[in-house]
């Protein structure tokens, strides 16, 4: 078993590398112990945490990230099986349950070695800040774009170059030959001299007893045959013939359908429920109220929805009646005028700049409160029982699930077990900070015998969400002669990562801080995270600033990125792809934006038109530079995925607080682009071989300037409150 | 009241309520589960499925309206021993889904969009689709619809074009190399 441990001992360094703050957590015992329920077949060998080879020389990779369609079941295995010098053909995966073993380790270190905070969408809600570092350990995410360049970057090419070296040196041990005679490709190892060759099947359970290097080199970029080649996606098919089971479809014997209803003022209270009106009707069981909501329990979703609507209930908002949108919007306006600034950046000299500018220019940018309105409505299966708890559900966290579900019902979170389901879709609503659901789910178990499947209507999903936060944003930047910013000042609403909030360099006197002002909302993480609003306010400010100084918006952001090469490049690339300055169609105009989000930049160019006074987009074409990318494919997939999220939330997207509580509720009033209104979309990515950057999030940054820059080009009319819907157009 | 469903060419004796939606007769009474529930007002098509060759939106589809029908769900849309439709394949072939809660919807409306049309204007797919992908799967569908509407019209012209992904009611559509 030497080498199980050693094995551990691989991994361990390998995420933890010279951080000793993180530490190795779990024994090697402890994480053989687990490891080994992975095996599923006798004559299997786990080699690592994160790979199995079967004696027929098919290789499992398990992956701890959960699928919701950024293809990271796919990708990951790749990365794993480029370094094995794996047949891809040979190659499948599993998805690791949500045990600590395969807590996302890998995580801490991306961030840890990139020096950055940690990403803010762990700050979110739950407070993960009062969190010592070593605990993100308890933490498997999939989210802020992070599988690829942290799981992937440190631990499943890590495992798979130190793997295929274990299998080298037992295929030498085997032949009696020198490890460096023998090489290995396509899940065989060959050593040419004596023309001998042995599957790695074959090899696996030699290896098993022996030891890995800690640090196995790595291939170079150059000798890449399965990153940056686009495979067909493993969970494609399941998805093409309606097998695919998301939570919402599991189905056991005794299971129990439950409809929700939280109290519609965010944080209030049940206030009396009479559960007459729907005792014994069809399909009924029972009415259970957890303190904040009720649930109707029965057999059919139907059943017990309808029984919800009838069902005699009344919550105490606890004193948020009052607010409203424009309550929120008031307060946030008098925190930026009257409340404590944190500084977030500050370079230069801006009282001097401030002398020195010929032209300031200042302005006010607004952002609603949306929803993630993601395509399987919440909902979370679970069984209470003898003090233990098993949960049926896709999320992007299981470890953040267990966590929540432990905390809700006093138990140990060893006494919770996890089975993650893919995801009808997440955006972050699914994410670590905003359990609420699994919180509720296990809360109604626990009242009940047996399992029950909690599910939440689309309205209920939409009304309890965990919005991307509404914020106001103001800026102040002056001119010098030509043109150019010499300063640049800006105040906003929650303290964010810099990144989101970060101009060009090349503005030499800046100062950005925000404001604190907290409402009972309930916020999270939403595509892109605080991307989203800051890339719509910086980008179109910018674009004003070009307008005063007479300059072409493409030649007034080229010339502020003279600094940074690679990002000017991106810019480039964009206007190259749309033939940026050329004629257009009559009633035709372009906006374009660039944006580094989760290290990965991207530049939009959109082509609008005002069709019966609505703004109508043609054309993307989209310029990214994630530095590489393991899936080409799947990387444009996530692109296109991103333009389309972020354009349907320019277009439409708002969630309106009346009352203490959010309006919309449905499709019908919080609309969604279709075909019909989805534009042409063209992607080029740029393989800089920068550090490795994310793809699910930063494609949806820029889109909303780059349109509204074009309304602005096409109408005059500067957008600066969103949704695009709310604006009139001749 | 007892209502009688043909689905996916099994018959089904159902004793429900007449005005329970067709879907949640389907997933949960049926447990078919690969017709999906994504807003139950007929606003985003995930639980479209085929009653009587024509697309339904089975959420707002009571039971007692479909009562003698023949249903096709995204199960019974391939061929026999799992056999995919040439849309099917085509879906694959251009990767179109990504969370893929969606696509079953998706690829019902889009079958009975090719049985009556198999040659349809950007302008007839974008009337004929109005499925919400909350993911952005649009401009892949239209390349797959694309793709598919092209072997059709290359096809010898001997074939059945209405093969190519759609059902004749209640019979599983042969699948077919594109
Ligand atoms: S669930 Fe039926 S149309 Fe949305
Ligand atoms: S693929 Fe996710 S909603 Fe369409």
């Amino acid at each position: 078993m030497g080498v199980l441990s050693r094995r551990n001992v691989l991994v361990g360094t390998a995420l933890v590398g010279g951080g000793l703050m993180v530490g190795v957590k779990f024994s090697p015992d402890k994480r053989l112990a687990r490891a080994r329920e992975m095996l599923e077949n006798p004559g299997e060998n786990l080699i690592t945490t994160w790979v199995k080879i079967s004696q027929d020389n098919i290789i499992t990779v398990i992956v701890p990230h959960a699928e919701m369609g950024q293809g990271v079941h796919t990708s990951l295995p790749m990365m794993l099986a480029e370094e094995l010098e794996a047949d891809w053909d040979l190659v499948t995966m599993v998805q690791a349950p949500a045990e600590t073993i395969y807590a996302n380790n890998a995580l801490v270190k991306g961030y840890l070695l990139d020096g950055k905070e940690i990403p803010a969408f762990l700050n979110q809600p739950a407070n993960w800040s009062t969190y010592q570092l070593g605990k993100y350990m308890d933490m498997q995410v999939t989210g802020g774009s992070t599988s690829v360049r942290t799981t992937g970057q440190y631990a499943m090419r890590v495992a798979g170059a130190a793997v295929k070296d274990l299998l080298i040196q037992a295929a030498a041990q085997k032949w009696d030959v020198p490890a460096r005679e023998c090489s290995a490709r396509l899940s065989q190892v060959f050593h040419n001299k004596s023309k001998r060759s042995a599957s790695y099947g074959d090899l696996a359970p030699g290896a098993a007893g022996m030891t890995a290097s800690a640090s196995p080199k790595l291939k170079a970029r150059d000798d890449f045959t399965i990153i940056g080649t686009s495979k067909p996606r493993f969970d494609i098919p399941g998805k093409v013939n309606g097998s695919a089971t998301y939570g919402i479809d599991i189905h056991m014997p005794g299971l129990k359908i439950a409809a929700i209803q939280a109290s519609p003022v965010f944080g209030g209270k049940v206030a009396r429920v009479n559960s007459g009106p729907v005792t014994g009707l069809r399909g009924i069981e029972t009415v259970v109220n957890i303190g904040d909501a009720v649930a109707v329990v029965g057999d059919n979703f139907w059943r017990v929805q309808s029984a919800l609507i009838n069902l005699d209930v009344q919550f105490d908002g606890g004193g948020n009646e009052s607010v409203s949108s424009d309550t929120i919007y008031a307060t946030q306006v008098r925190a930026i005028e009257a409340g404590k600034r944190k500084s977030n950046v500050s370079s230069g000299n801006l009282d001097e700049a401030r002398v020195a500018a010929v032209t300031t220019v200042d302005a006010e940018y607004r952002a609603p409160y949306l929803a993630h309105a993601q395509m399987e409505p919440l909902n979370c299966t679970a069984l209470v029982e003898d003090g233990k708890c098993e949960i049926w559900v896709g999320v992007q966290d299981g470890l953040a699930t267990r966590a929540a579900a432990a905390n809700a019902l006093g138990i140990a979170k060893e006494d919770v077990t996890v089975h993650l389901l893919p995801l009808g879709g997440g955006f972050g609503r699914r994410g670590g900070g905003v359990m609420d659901f699994i919180d509720r789910s296990v809360r109604v178990a626990a009242q009940l015998d047996g399992p029950v499947k909690v599910i939440w209507s689309r309205e209920e999903d939409m009304r309890q969400g965990a919005y991307r936060p509404a914020c106001v944003s103001r800026f102040e930047a002056g001119l010098d002669g030509s043109g150019k910013p010499v300063f640049w000042s800006n105040v906003h609403i929650m303290d964010e990562e810099a990144e989101a909030v970060h101009i060009p360099d090349s503005v030499a006197a800046q100062i950005i801080e925000s404001v604190e002002a907290p409402t009972h909302v309930p916020y999270g993480p939403w595509r892109s995270v605080a991307s989203s609003q800051h890339g719509f306010f910086i980008e179109s400010f910018i674009d004003e600033l070009a307008h005063m100084a007479g300059v072409d918006p493409y030649d007034y952001r080229r010339d502020l990125l003279g600094d940074d090469p690679r990002m000017a490049h991106v810019l480039e690339t964009a206007a190259r792809m749309s033939g940026w300055g050329g004629a257009l169609p009559e009633g035709r105009a372009r906006g374009i934006a660039v944006k580094k989000s989760f290290a990965t930049i991207v530049a939009q160019v959109a082509e609008v038109s005002i069709t019966q006074g609505a703004v109508r987009v043609h054309k993307v074409w989209c310029a990214a530079d994630p530095g590489d990318v393991v899936n080409p494919d799947t990387f444009r997939a996530q692109m296109e995925g991103g333009i389309i999220f972020g354009l349907t939330a320019a277009l439409y997207g708002e969630i309106t607080i009346e009352q203490g509580r959010a309006v919309q509720g449905n499709f019908p009033d919080y609309k969604m682009i279709t075909m019909a209104d989805t534009p042409e979309i063209e992607v080029e990515i740029i393989r800089s071989g920068a550090p490795w950057g994310g793809a699910g999030e930063p494609g949806t940054p820029p889109i909303a300037p780059a349109v509204t820059n074009a309304v602005f080009a096409l109408t005059g009319t500067r957008v600066r409150q969103l949704p695009l819907k709310n604006h009139e157009f001749g | 009241m007892s209502y009688q469903l043909t689905i996916n060419g099994t018959s089904h004796e159902l004793d429900v309520e007449g005005d329970m939606p067709l879907l949640w007769a389907l997933r949960d009474e049926l447990h078919l589960t690969g017709t999906k529930f994504g807003c139950g007002v007929a606003a985003c098509g995930a639980c479209t499925v085929q009653v009587d060759g024509v697309a339904v939106r089975s959420c707002s589809c009571p039971v007692e309206a479909a009562d003698g029908a023949i249903i096709t769900t995204i199960e019974g849309l391939g061929g026999p021993g799992g056999a995919m439709t040439t849309l099917q394949e085509a879906w694959t072939a251009h990767q179109v889904p990504q969370c893929g809660y969606c696509q079953s919807g998706m690829l019902m409306a889009v079958t009975a969009l090719l049985a009556e049309n198999p040659d349809p204007s950007d302008e007839d797919i974008d009337k004929g689709v109005s499925n919400v992908c909350r993911c952005g799967s649009y401009p892949r569908v239209r390349a797959a619809i694309r793709s598919v509407a092209q072997a059709i019209a290359t096809q010898d012209a001997t074939q059945d074009p209405t093969q190519a992904g759609a059902t004749e009611v209640g019979e599983a559509t042969s699948a077919e190399e594109m």
